[in-house]
């Protein structure tokens, strides 16, 4: 039997500013698909305690809005970088594997899912038709992989411009 | 108004690093590099009163969570306490008070940890002019690794209180009008109280820390944007701190009461806000000294101040051996927040395994109903001072007026003096290094600001300061690296 890697899938943005909820959005709808292999999480903003999550995992899967990126959605590799920031409320993906490395030594395989969003700028709930077309988009083209618990690999995977360059697994 | 800059030089720090949100910092200097002027923006529109109105009031507590995502469950708890009057509720089930009480105290020990190991620590550990290297929480987890994790650690465990009490860390539910929609099963208080032991431990560290800090250097510190000020909060009938819920006390620098146990739904009694052209953040003072003389300081140095003691044995502790080293007398010391931060991050965790241990925490009593009324006032003491909720509902369930003072607008007036007073002290006559400019943030830090909430902004910007003559020519530039 295949054993499938433990893999974290985070989403964060705020849904009150229309479609800067993706992230959640895009982690509620990976929930819904109740794989026991996979954890999600969702937040408002990336933290510090992601760090501690993050290094009880062997993959890990960022998803965020896009405001300009590739439409429907983009996925890229992410590795450990400077997590300085003006605040903790701006944590980025590379900050939070960078805490993970530097206070737990954990190095999990780690991509950032950005999802084109087209409204941010209003007190608002719910994405904009777009982005939650995009949404589906990228769901139908993850849940193979989340299944599967191959992360990372595989054609599909690769098609992705992006995403071509992740490292083999494990 | 804007002062005239005729043959001043102009600095910006913008953004403020190493708080929540985004603040800028102007300093107008003269020819011979003396402060004239220095002044903290908030520059970001605040609108989130506009948008709840017209929205059913059952949703508030859970929409005003979206006005910052740093301190949702401050604005949840202040909202439900509001809509609980507009149910005509005055007092909820012991169950349902006490899980709120933890979900607020899971608040606080995750928010001071926060920013004690995360954003204070590097000026306390390496100094306010280290190299901007290491001065950040990397250089903390490369020289003191067991402190880094502690601080993630004691975050981590106060999110997971206020998940297991508001149903999830995102769009918590826990708090309705009239009560809570869940108890806490016994499954999750075992979950909670496996880690409990380590992170009283690890409070206890915490306040020897800043406590050490704080009496090695103070010589240093108690002039660092330091000014005598009245201070605010909420205190219990027996003059105990009480983070959740009492009634307002304000004292003055030296101790003595300006009013006591008031009803806070009757704030706007005593409390007016000001508006300044150069910032969207008001500028709250105490009606019957006025705007010039009646600002006033909020939060953990506030709490201090204003309480007889605290209810929780070694915090009480705690609190006395404070006063014993600052005088026995009311502290105005601006670095000394950080003191009495952890002082409360000790509380709070004592709170919590006290609640932990409530037979009340599972009961099935959840919701009261009462008469309805139109308008209502919530408050708590959220971590970073006192928080005004003030709501108006129609007879269609809509609410047609909201009025928010969040924590950090009350310390508006003071985090400005504390500019004022470093910008005055350390960068008169001197060259301009980023050590200096640091210096200024690190008073703004002291009172650990959520410049996003006072504004409910978003957005990121990376940090650049500009030195620039009286004709509006760069002299200098700094960058810091964009995020």
């Amino acid at each position: 039997m295949t054993v499938r890697s433990r893999i974290l899938v985070l989403g964060y943005g705020n849904p009150g500013r229309r479609d800067d909820g993706l992230g959640p959005a895009a982690a509620a709808a990976v929930e819904a698909l109740a794989l026991p292999h996979v954890t999600v999480e969702s937040d408002y903003q990336l933290s510090v305690e992601d760090a501690a999550t993050v290094a009880q995992h062997e993959a890990v899967l960022f998803m965020d809005a896009d405001r300009s990126g590739v439409e429907p959605f983009h996925l890229r590799l992410v590795a450990p970088g400077e997590p300085v920031s003006f605040s903790s409320h701006s944590l980025s993906p590379a900050g939070v594997l960078r805490l993970a490395q530097d206070l737990f030594a954990a190095r999990p395989a780690a991509y950032l899912l950005g999802i084109r969003g087209y409204e941010f700028d209003e007190f608002a709930e719910g994405l904009s038709p777009r982005a939650a077309d995009n949404l589906r988009a990228a769901v139908e083209f993850l849940a193979p992989f989340l299944r599967a618990g191959t992360l990372g690999q595989g054609a599909g995977w690769a098609s992705q411009p992006e995403a071509s360059t992740a490292p083999s697994w494990g | 108004m804007v002062a005239a800059t005729n043959g001043l030089k102009r600095i910006a720090i913008e953004p403020v690093t190493r708080v929540e949100g985004h603040g800028k910092v102007t300093i107008l200097l003269d020819e011979q590099n003396r402060v004239r002027q220095a002044r903290l923006h908030i520059v970001e529109f605040r609108g989130f009163e506009r948008f709840i109105q017209g929205r059913p009031f059952w949703e508030v507590p859970v929409l005003v969570q979206r006005l910052c995502g740093i301190c949702p469950v401050s604005h949840h708890l202040a909202a439900a306490k509001a809509m609980d009057r507009i149910v005509g509720v005055d007092k909820l089930t012991p169950t349902a008070e006490k899980m709120r009480r933890l979900m607020h105290y899971g608040q606080h020990f995750q928010s001071h940890a926060l920013h004690f190991f995360h954003l204070c620590s590097p000026d306390l550990l390496f100094g306010f002019d280290a190299d901007p290297q290491i001065r950040n929480v990397i250089g903390v987890a490369a020289k003191y690794p067991e402190l880094a994790v502690q601080g993630v650690m004691m975050r981590k465990y106060g999110q997971e209180v206020i998940k297991r009490t508001a149903g999830k860390k995102i769009h918590g539910t826990g708090a309705i009008p009239g009560g809570i929609n869940k108890n806490l099963s016994i499954q999750e208080r075992d979950e909670l109280l496996q880690d409990l032991d380590q992170m009283i431990t690890w409070a206890h560290g915490a306040v020897k820390i800043a406590r050490d800090y704080t009496l090695a250097h103070l010589d240093k510190l108690a002039g660092f944007g330091s000014f005598d000020s009245n201070h605010l909060s909420l205190v219990r009938s027996d003059g105990a701190m009480d983070l959740y819920h009492g009634n307002l006390r304000a004292i003055d620098a030296s101790g003595k009461k300006i009013f006591d146990q008031v009803d806070y739904s009757r704030y706007l009694d005593y409390i007016a806000e000001e508006v300044r052209p150069w910032s969207y953040m008001k500028f709250p003072f105490i009606k019957s000294l006025g705007p010039e003389n009646g600002w006033y300081r909020v939060g953990p140095l506030a709490r201090i101040n204003t309480c007889d003691y605290i209810d929780t044995p070694e915090a009480d502790k705690a609190l006395k051996e404070f006063r014993r080293a600052t005088g026995d007398k009311t502290c105005n010391i601006t670095m000394a927040y950080h003191w009495t931060r952890m002082i409360e991050l000790l509380h709070a965790i004592e709170k919590i395994r006290d609640l932990l241990h409530d037979r009340d925490l599972q009961g099935t009593d959840l919701v009261v109903t009462g008469k309805r009324r139109e308008e209502a006032v919530g408050l708590v003491e959220a971590p970073r001072g006192t928080l005004f909720h003030h709501y108006r509902v129609n007879k269609d369930d809509q609410v047609v007026m909201a009025n928010l003072i969040v924590s950090t607008t009350n310390n508006n007036e003071p985090m400005n003096r504390a500019v004022q007073k470093v910008a005055q002290d350390h960068l008169n006559g001197n060259q301009i290094t980023e050590g200096l400019l640091n210096h200024i943030e690190v008073a703004i830090r002291a009172y650990d600001p959520c410049l996003s909430c006072a504004t409910h902004a978003l957005g990121q910007m990376p940090l650049v300061v500009e030195l620039v003559d009286a004709d509006g020519n760069i002299v200098d530039v700094k960058t810091r690296g964009s995020v």
